[in-house]
């Protein structure tokens, strides 16, 4: 296997309040490797985005962080202010679910572009313009020189999120982390804007942590698949090993409890009662007050994540009962 | 079938204005010429993308937002021409829930308060709704005691509860669910929606079930309209439509829903539609598929396609549908066209 591009190691991360530390992210450790899609999984709270947050260093100062963040040899949360500012969107570039606050009002499209190009290279105006509309061609934006005139506002949806991308990858960047890139689009949309950051991603040869709750767009779009609950990664394997052969509850009630566009399940499975409270979680594993195989020992230590085969983890402590039920997911 | 609801030609229009003195410039047909009958104990699906005007014919129906023309009839009554005191008893059996949990409840009110509102707007005495306030929160999944608390106590799945107990206070026949599950978490999605098919079992009720979410959708309707910039596509039986889709349009949508299963999905091929949904203040002429369909000819350019029924009331508002058996691809392939297909 390749040297692996990026390694968390032991990340936490907690927000101070007034009632206590709010931990959103506690003991979560993976690796990218170099070219590799990588799809985090959770519903809200999970400390999915808490996470890519803290690999682009932009939490706000008060934020503790402890752990280590290694990128192709840096050690990015030993990193003074400015070191960061040359990494972040240089060589790791972030997308964002909302390409409308991501952007700026007041400047074209083009003027963005060539703002995050010339943050990193020195190239003259003239230059960088040219490249940007190269990249919004790239991305697929129709008649890309007069669109880069053009302010945000005067982009759709999927106009926008697209000229998100070509900011995103105009420094051809080794990781890219995309946060819910297409939640706030329309699914025909949202099927073009997929196929354009998996082209720019099979062009420039980036890695990927694609971030989304969505599983159908894991299944069509990810090699390996990290799924999250309350704070802690509950399972990590290769896309068919999560889908077909999880050994975890909570991954598998999740699975369960989506509707089948394809055929008709007539009853849902839900998962019970409402994820936990981050602020003074129960001790033990956060899913057992609402796992259907919790025993007492749930709810008094947190397991660890256990390998089950290479590549494939779970954080069960009945993982070895959880025999892979193979076909139907 | 003698329907609860009926739904003739109805239409919205919202002027745009301009200028100092905001004269009207023009005007957005946000719901086109749309017609459709509602059964008892019936769900109707109403899916499509943002600005289809799924959320103002839900509203219309229910004269949220005032329609422009058309008309809908509750049983034998004209909603569309009843006087405020007649729309006061008619929303006694027709009732709404909001697609946001956060916005669609007083936040100064406890939610016994809230539940009870209905109520005490109709007339129903304070014992009684006080009763049957701690019985709705419990149908609904939650306690009794929880009346005393506030919006902000409860998690988004909690709070849909709420709306929910809300709408069903007045035992309504017809609920139009706007985006009833879009806003909560997939596990708890699974939660509010077995909750919404007990009690359409034991309340007899029947749902206008508006959403983006194609699989929600087929879980949850009977019958399933399809909507594209206010007019309705295709309308038909549930897996009708799923499996015998007759408009390009909701072959493209079904083909664009990614699907959670990695083998199927490698399987498959996806159909890429080009371009965005054009502005509904400037809809396309004839069909208004028309800018993105593979299979648009010149008369989809001149001429309005009417919703046609296709055999076994299978409707369908296109001049070339697909056959059974067909797919877009063949079509497209037969028609010497090509369409693009996701790489995945």
């Amino acid at each position: 296997m390749t040297e692996p591009l990026l390694r968390v190691d032991s990340l936490g991360v907690g927000f101070p309040s007034k009632a206590g530390v709010v931990q959103a992210v506690t003991d979560v450790s993976f690796e990218v490797h170099p070219g590799e899609v990588l799809a985090v999984v959770g519903e809200s709270g999970s400390g999915k985005s808490v996470t890519a947050l803290a690999i682009m260093r932009l939490h706000a100062k008060s934020t503790i962080i402890t752990g280590s963040i290694d990128f192709d040899g840096i050690d990015i949360l030993g990193l003074d202010d400015d070191q960061m500012r040359s990494v972040r969107g240089r060589d790791i570039a972030m997308i964002f679910q909302d390409p409308m606050t991501a952007l700026n009002p007041v400047f074209t499209v083009g003027n963005q572009i060539v703002e995050a190009i010339q943050a990193h290279h020195k190239v003259p105006d003239d230059v960088a313009w040219k490249r940007a509309v190269e990249l919004l061609e790239m991305v697929g934006v129709p008649e890309p020189k007069r669109r880069a005139e053009q302010y945000p506002h005067e982009f759709s949806g999927g106009m926008r999120q697209r000229a998100m991308i070509a900011m995103a990858i105009s420094n051809e960047p080794k990781l890219l982390i995309a946060d819910e890139p297409t939640t706030a689009l329309d699914v025909t949309v949202q099927a073009q804007v997929m196929e354009v950051l998996r082209e720019v991603q099979r062009e420039t040869g980036s890695a990927m942590i694609l971030i989304t709750h969505d599983l159908g767009l894991v299944a069509g779009s990810a090699d390996r698949v990290q799924v999250m609950y309350a704070s802690r990664v509950m399972e990590r394997g290769s896309i068919d090993e999560i889908f077909y052969e999880s050994r975890n509850p909570y991954t598998r009630a999740l699975l369960d409890s989506i509707p089948d566009l394809g055929g008709v399940r007539e009853r849902l499975e839900p998962i019970p009662g409402n994820p936990p409270s981050l602020l003074n979680p129960p001790p033990g594993c956060g899913f057992a007050p609402r796992c259907s195989m919790a025993v007492s020992a749930c709810s008094t230590v947190v397991p660890e994540l256990v390998p089950v085969t290479d590549g494939h983890a779970s954080r069960c402590i009945r993982v070895d009962d959880l025999v892979p039920v193979g076909g139907a997911a | 079938m003698t329907a609860l609801l009926r739904v003739d030609n109805l239409v919205k229009e919202y002027p745009i204005r301009a200028g100092v003195f905001r004269r009207q410039i023009g005007t957005v047909q946000a719901v086109s010429d749309v017609s459709f009958e509602l059964g008892h104990q019936e769900t109707l699906g109403v899916v499509g993308e943002s600005g289809c005007g799924k959320t103002t014919l839900g509203r219309s129906l229910l004269r949220l937002i005032e329609p422009t023309s058309g008309t809908v009839m509750y049983e034998d009554q004209d909603v569309t021409a009843a006087s405020k005191k007649e729309m006061r008893s008619l929303r006694r059996n027709m009732q709404m829930v909001f697609q946001d949990p956060y916005a669609s409840l007083n936040p100064r009110l406890p939610i016994r308060d809230i539940v009870a509102e209905p109520m005490r707007i109709h007339g129903v005495s304070k014992k009684e709704a006080g009763e049957r306030v701690g019985d709705l929160l419990r149908r609904v999944g939650l306690l009794p005691e929880h009346g005393n608390r506030y919006p902000h106590e409860f998690s988004g799945g909690q709070r849909q509860r709420i709306g929910i107990a809300r709408s069903l206070a007045l035992r309504p026949k017809v609920i139009v669910l706007d985006e009833p599950v879009s806003a909560l978490d997939v596990s708890i999605q699974a939660q509010v929606l077995n909750l919404l098919d007990d009690i359409q079992h034991e309340f007899q009720l029947s749902f206008i079930f508006i959403a983006h979410d194609l699989a929600v959708v087929r879980h949850a309707s009977d019958r399933i309209a399809v909507m594209y910039l206010g007019r309705v596509a295709e309308l038909a039986d549930r897996d009708a439509l799923y499996e015998q889709p007759a408009h390009p349009y909701t072959h493209s949508l079904l083909s664009a829903v990614p699907i959670a299963d990695p083998r199927r999905e490698r399987a498959r091929k996806r159909i890429l539609l080009q371009g965005d949904v054009p502005s509904p203040a400037n809809p396309p002429s004839g069909c208004r598929f028309h800018t993105r369909c593979p299979l648009a000819q010149d008369r989809c350019v001149a001429e309005t396609p009417e919703l046609r029924d296709v055999g076994s009331g299978h409707q369908v508002a296109c001049h070339f549908p697909i056959a059974p058996g067909e797919t877009l691809l063949d079509r497209v392939g037969a028609m010497g066209r090509t369409v693009e297909i996701a790489s995945t």
